[in-house]
C-alpha cells in the first residue's frame, strides 16, 4: 500500500507570528486574555466554595466522622452535633412538596400544552413566570399569615378527625411543622414542574397524539396514555429540579417550620431543616466546632443539590433531543 | 372545472374489479377550509369497498387534507372547517361519535410513528383502550401476521419498537391500525420515508389487505398508483379532475390535466 | 360497548376539567399574594414608610427608609461585582473560546446557579466577614453579587451568539479587528437581551434574605459606607412579620408589597420586552 501523496500545507512560523503580532497590535490578544481572566475567574469561584465549604467543616468531620450524618443529636453545650433532625426535615418537607406539587403541576402543564389555545396558555404560562420570581421571604409571610392559621383551625383538625389513626397525623395541632412548610414548598415548586413539563410536553411530535387518536382514543387516553410517557423523561427531570429548590428553601421554611429539631412521625409536628437552622443559629454558634458544624450541614446541602441538579439537566437534555428525532424509549 | 364521477367497474387482467362494487365511503360536495383559505372545492367520490383507492396529484393539490377528513383527524386543528356530506356506510361521519369512527376508520401516517412502548404494546393500544372480545395477545399476532410482520418480530415483542427498522416501523404502524379491525384503512404516503425494498413490501401488504379491509391510500408516486390501485382520484388545486378506475385514467385519461400530470408535463 | 365508551368520554371530560382546575390553581396563588399584601400592606404604604427610620415598638411613625437605601446600595455594589464577571465571561464564552474551557466554564455557572442560596451566604461569611471579623455591606454585596454571575454569563452568551455571523462577517471584511468587532457591532446588536437579562438578575436578588442573613446581617439605623452592616428590605420583612407586634407586622405587608411591586414590574417589563427577540435562559 502506498502513502498518498497529497502535499500538505504547512503553515510558515513567520506568517503565524505576524498574525500573532498584529493581533497583538489591534488588542485582540489583550482582549482574549482578559476576557478569559473573567471566565476562567468563574471557575475559581465555583472551586473556592467547595474548598471554603469542605476546609470550613473540618472539626466536626474529625471529631464525628460519618456519624454526623446519623447522630439525632444537636447538643451545643454538650458539643455534641448530629445532622440527623435537619436532614430528616429537609427530606420530610421536600417529600409533603413533591405529593402536593407533582399531581398538580403535571396537570397543569397538561392542560396548558395541550388543551389551551395558544392566546389562553401563553398568558397563563407568564403568570407562572412571575410566581417563580416571587421571593422566598414573601412565601414565608402568606405561609405565617394564611397558611398556618389554615391548618391550624381547618386542615389539621380534619385530617386528625378523618385519617388520624395514622401516626402521620397524630398529635397536636399547632399549625407550625412539617406538613405546613411542605404545603408551602409545594406552592413555591410548582411554577419549576409546570415550565419545563408545558415545554416537554409541546416537545412531542405531534404525530404520536394523532396516532393514538386515530386508534380511537379519548383525548385523555390519548394524552395519559401517549403524550405524556413519550416525555416522562423531561417530566422525570423537572421533577428532580423542584426537588433541588425544596431542599435549599431558606427563609419560608424557617418561617412555618417550628425550628425544633425533632423527628417525629408525625406531621403536625414542628422540626428544621438544614437551610432553616443554618440561619438562625449561623450568628449565635459560640466557638469554632459549633459554627463548623453548621458549615458541614451547609456542604451536605450543596452536594444534595449538585447531585439532584445534575441529574435534572441530564434528563431534560435527553428528552427534548428525543423529541425532535427517533430515539430509544 | 370539477367532474361529478363514479366508478364502474372495468374488467382488467390484472385486476379484480370484475363487477360494480358497493361503496363503503360516499364522498359529498365537500369544501374544506382553513381559516378564510379554503382548500377543497367541492369534491364528490366514492371508496369502493374492498378495494384500494388512490389519491394523486402534486404537492398541496389537497389529497392528504382530503384523505385526514375521512376520519375526522382534521378536527386536531384549530381553524379547520368542513362543509359537505361524508357518508360511511350511509351513515354521515359527521354525525357520529368521533371516537367509534376512529375506530371503524383507521390511520396509517407518513412517518412512522410507534409509541415509546414494546412492540406488543404498540399493537395491543388499540384493543387495550377501546375493549377487545379476544385475548389481547391473540389480536397481536393476528395484527401483526396481518402486516406481515409476525415472523419477523415473533420472538422480540416485548422490546422497543423504537429498535426495528423504518419499514418495520411502518408495518408496526399498520398491525397498530389493524388491531382495532377497522372497515377502512386510510395511508398518507405510508412509503414516503421508506427505502424501495420497503416500499415493495408494503406494496405487497396492501394487496392482500383488500380482502378484509377497504383501503384509500395518498401517494406522490405515480407508479405506485399504477401498481396497487383499483380506482384514482386525481386532484389540483383542490379540486378532483378526474375519477376513474386506475387502468383507465393511467392509459386513457378524460381530461387533458390528468394527462398532463400523468405524462411528467408538471409534478 | 357503547356504555364502555361513554364511561370512557366521561373519564376523558372529568380529567381534561381537572387539568384546568390545576392550572388555575397554580395562577391564583400569584393573585392570592398580590391580593393578600395590596389588602393588608396598602394602607400602610405612606410617605413615613419611604422617609422615616424605623422606631421602637408602640410609636407609630416608623419606617423603612434606612432598608430601602440599604437594599439600593447591596444592589449597586452586587451589580458592580457580579455583571462585568458575567458579561466580560459571557463575551469569551461566545467569542473566543473553544468547546473543552466553555464546558468547564458553563458547568462551573451552572453549579453556582443551582447552589441553595443559603450556602453562598457560608461562602460569603468565609471569605469576607470571618478575616476582618465583621459584617458588612460589602460582604452581603458579595454574595448577591456572586449569585447575579450565572444569569449574566449565560444570558449575554446566549445573545451574543444569537448575533448574525453575517453582521460579525461584514464588519471583519472592513478591516476591524476582533474585538472591535465584538464591541461595536456584535454587543450593541445584542444589548437590548443582555440589559433585560441582567435586570432580571437583579430583581431576583433583590428578594433574597438568607445570603444576607450572616454577612450584611442588620441594622436599626443607618448604615455609613460599606463596611458596616446594613439592612434591607427582605431582611426586614422577615423580622417583621415574626414579630408578635400589630404594628411590625403590618410594616412588613407594607414592604412585602413594595419589595414584590418592584421585582413583578422588572419581571414584566422584562419578559414584554424580550418576547420580542430571544428568550431568557430559565434561572
Amino acid at each position: 500500500m502506498s502513502t498518498s501523496s497529497i502535499p500538505v500545507p504547512s503553515a510558515s512560523p513567520a506568517a503565524a507570528s505576524r498574525s500573532f503580532l498584529s493581533r497583538l497590535r489591534e488588542g485582540d490578544e489583550i482582549a482574549r486574555l482578559i476576557t478569559f481572566l473573567f471566565a476562567a475567574s468563574v471557575v475559581l469561584i465555583t472551586l473556592l466554595l467547595v474548598y471554603e465549604l469542605w476546609v470550613g467543616s473540618v472539626l466536626p468531620r474529625e471529631k464525628f466522622g460519618f456519624g454526623f450524618l446519623i447522630t439525632k443529636v444537636w447538643d451545643p453545650i454538650a458539643e455534641n452535633f448530629g445532622a440527623l433532625p435537619f436532614i430528616y426535615g429537609t427530606l420530610v418537607t421536600a417529600a409533603v412538596a413533591l405529593l402536593l406539587a407533582v399531581p398538580l403541576g403535571i396537570g397543569a402543564a397538561i392542560f396548558l400544552a395541550e388543551l389551551a389555545p395558544q392566546r389562553v396558555s401563553d398568558p397563563l404560562q407568564f403568570f407562572i413566570d412571575l410566581l417563580a420570581a416571587v421571593p422566598s421571604v414573601i412565601y414565608g409571610v402568606l405561609g405565617v399569615f394564611v397558611v398556618i392559621p389554615l391548618m391550624r383551625q381547618w386542615v389539621q383538625p380534619a385530617l386528625k378527625n378523618t385519617l388520624g389513626f395514622l401516626p402521620l397525623f397524630q398529635g397536636p395541632a399547632y399549625g407550625v411543622g412539617f406538613l405546613t412548610a411542605g404545603v408551602v414548598l409545594a406552592i413555591m415548586v410548582i411554577p419549576y414542574i409546570i415550565s419545563v413539563s408545558r415545554e416537554v410536553l409541546m416537545s412531542v411530535p405531534r404525530d404520536q397524539r394523532e396516532a393514538a387518536l386515530a386508534l380511537g382514543s379519548t383525548r385523555w387516553e390519548s394524552t395519559w396514555k401517549v403524550v405524556v410517557p413519550f416525555a416522562r423523561t423531561g417530566i422525570l427531570g423537572s421533577i428532580f429540579l423542584a426537588l433541588a429548590r425544596a431542599l435549599g428553601e431558606t427563609m419560608a421554611v424557617t418561617m412555618v417550620i417550628g425550628n425544633t429539631p425533632t423527628i417525629s412521625s408525625s406531621l403536625f409536628s414542628p422540626g428544621y431543616s438544614i437551610a432553616a437552622v443554618i440561619a438562625n443559629e449561623f450568628t449565635e454558634a459560640t466557638g469554632d466546632l459549633y459554627l463548623q458544624s453548621l458549615i458541614e450541614l451547609g456542604l451536605v446541602l450543596f452536594v444534595l443539590t449538585f447531585i439532584l441538579n445534575g441529574l435534572a439537566r441530564l434528563l431534560i437534555i435527553v428528552t427534548t433531543q428525543r423529541g425532535s428525532g427517533m430515539g430509544n424509549a | 372545472m370539477n367532474v361529478n364521477l363514479t366508478p364502474t367497474g372495468v374488467a382488467n387482467s390484472n385486476r379484480e374489479t370484475a363487477a360494480p362494487t358497493a361503496n363503503r365511503m360516499t364522498v359529498s360536495k365537500v369544501n374544506f377550509f382553513y381559516g378564510t383559505k379554503q382548500t377543497l372545492f367541492d369534491v364528490n367520490m366514492s371508496i369502493a369497498a374492498n378495494r384500494v383507492t388512490a389519491l394523486i396529484g402534486p404537492s398541496g393539490c389537497g389529497k392528504s387534507t382530503l384523505l385526514r377528513t375521512f376520519n375526522r383527524m382534521h378536527e386536531t386543528v384549530r381553524n379547520a372547517r368542513l362543509d359537505g356530506e361524508i357518508l360511511l356506510d350511509g351513515q354521515n361521519i359527521l354525525s357520529q361519535d368521533v371516537t367509534l369512527l376512529r375506530r371503524r376508520v383507521g390511520m396509517v401516517f407518513q412517518r412512522p410513528n410507534p409509541f415509546p412502548k414494546s412492540i406488543f404494546d404498540n399493537v395491543a393500544y388499540g384493543p387495550r383502550v377501546n375493549g377487545a372480545r379476544d385475548p389481547i395477545s391473540e389480536i397481536v399476532e393476528r395484527s401483526l401476521r396481518r402486516a406481515a410482520l409476525w415472523d419477523e418480530v415473533k420472538d422480540h415483542l416485548h422490546k422497543s419498537a423504537y429498535e426495528l427498522s423504518g419499514g418495520q416501523q411502518q408495518r408496526l404502524c399498520i398491525a397498530r391500525g389493524l388491531a382495532v379491525e377497522p372497515e377502512v384503512l386510510l395511508l398518507d404516503e405510508p412509503c414516503s420515508a421508506l427505502d424501495p425494498i420497503s416500499t415493495a413490501k408494503i406494496e405487497e401488504l396492501l394487496v392482500q389487505l383488500k380482502d378484509s379491509c377497504t383501503i384509500a391510500i395518498v401517494t406522490h408516486n405515480m407508479q405506485q398508483a399504477a401498481r396497487v390501485s383499483d380506482f384514482t382520484a386525481f386532484l389540483l388545486v383542490g379540486q378532483l379532475v378526474e375519477f376513474s378506475p386506475t387502468p383507465q385514467l393511467f392509459t386513457t385519461p378524460a381530461d387533458p390535466r390528468t394527462e398532463a400530470y400523468i405524462t411528467g408535463r408538471f409534478g | 360497548m357503547n356504555g364502555r365508551l361513554r364511561w370512557r368520554k366521561f373519564v376523558s371530560g372529568f380529567m381534561l376539567t381537572m387539568t384546568g382546575v390545576c392550572a388555575l390553581v397554580a395562577v391564583s396563588v400569584l393573585f392570592c399574594i398580590l391580593g393578600y399584601l395590596i389588602y393588608h400592606g396598602g394602607r400602610d404604604i405612606n410617605w413615613n414608610f419611604f422617609t422615616k427610620l424605623p422606631t421602637p415598638v408602640g410609636e407609630s411613625g416608623g419606617g423603612m427608609a434606612n432598608a430601602i437605601v440599604g437594599s439600593a446600595k447591596l444592589l449597586l455594589l452586587a451589580s458592580l461585582i457580579g455583571v462585568p464577571i458575567g458579561f466580560f465571561g459571557g463575551i469569551y464564552l461566545a467569542e473566543f473560546s473553544g468547546s473543552k474551557v466553555a464546558f468547564v466554564v458553563r458547568y462551573s455557572a451552572d453549579l453556582l446557579n443551582g447552589a441553595p442560596s443559603i450556602v453562598i451566604g457560608i461562602f460569603a461569611y468565609a471569605l469576607v466577614v470571618h478575616p476582618f471579623q465583621h459584617f458588612s455591606t460589602f460582604a452581603g454585596s458579595f454574595a448577591l453579587g456572586i449569585m447575579m454571575i450565572p444569569i449574566t454569563l449565560l444570558s449575554t452568551e446566549e445573545f451574543l451568539r444569537g448575533v448574525p455571523r453575517a453582521l460579525r462577517e461584514g464588519s471583519m471584511a472592513l478591516g476591524a479587528s476582533k474585538w472591535s468587532t465584538i464591541i461595536r457591532v456584535v454587543v450593541p446588536a445584542a444589548y437590548r437581551g443582555i440589559v433585560t437579562a441582567v435586570l432580571l438578575a437583579l430583581a431576583r436578588v433583590a428578594g433574597e434574605t438568607a445570603p444576607l442573613l450572616f454577612t450584611a446581617l442588620g441594622n436599626r439605623y443607618w448604615s455609613p459606607g460599606w463596611n458596616q452592616p446594613t439592612e434591607s428590605l427582605p431582611h426586614m420583612v422577615y423580622i417583621y412579620a415574626l414579630s408578635p407586634y400589630e404594628d411590625w407586622q403590618h410594616q412588613a405587608w407594607a414592604a412585602g408589597l413594595v419589595l414584590l411591586g418592584l421585582i413583578l414590574m422588572v419581571n414584566i417589563m422584562a419578559r414584554v420586552v424580550l418576547a420580542r427577540g430571544v428568550s431568557v435562559p430559565r434561572a
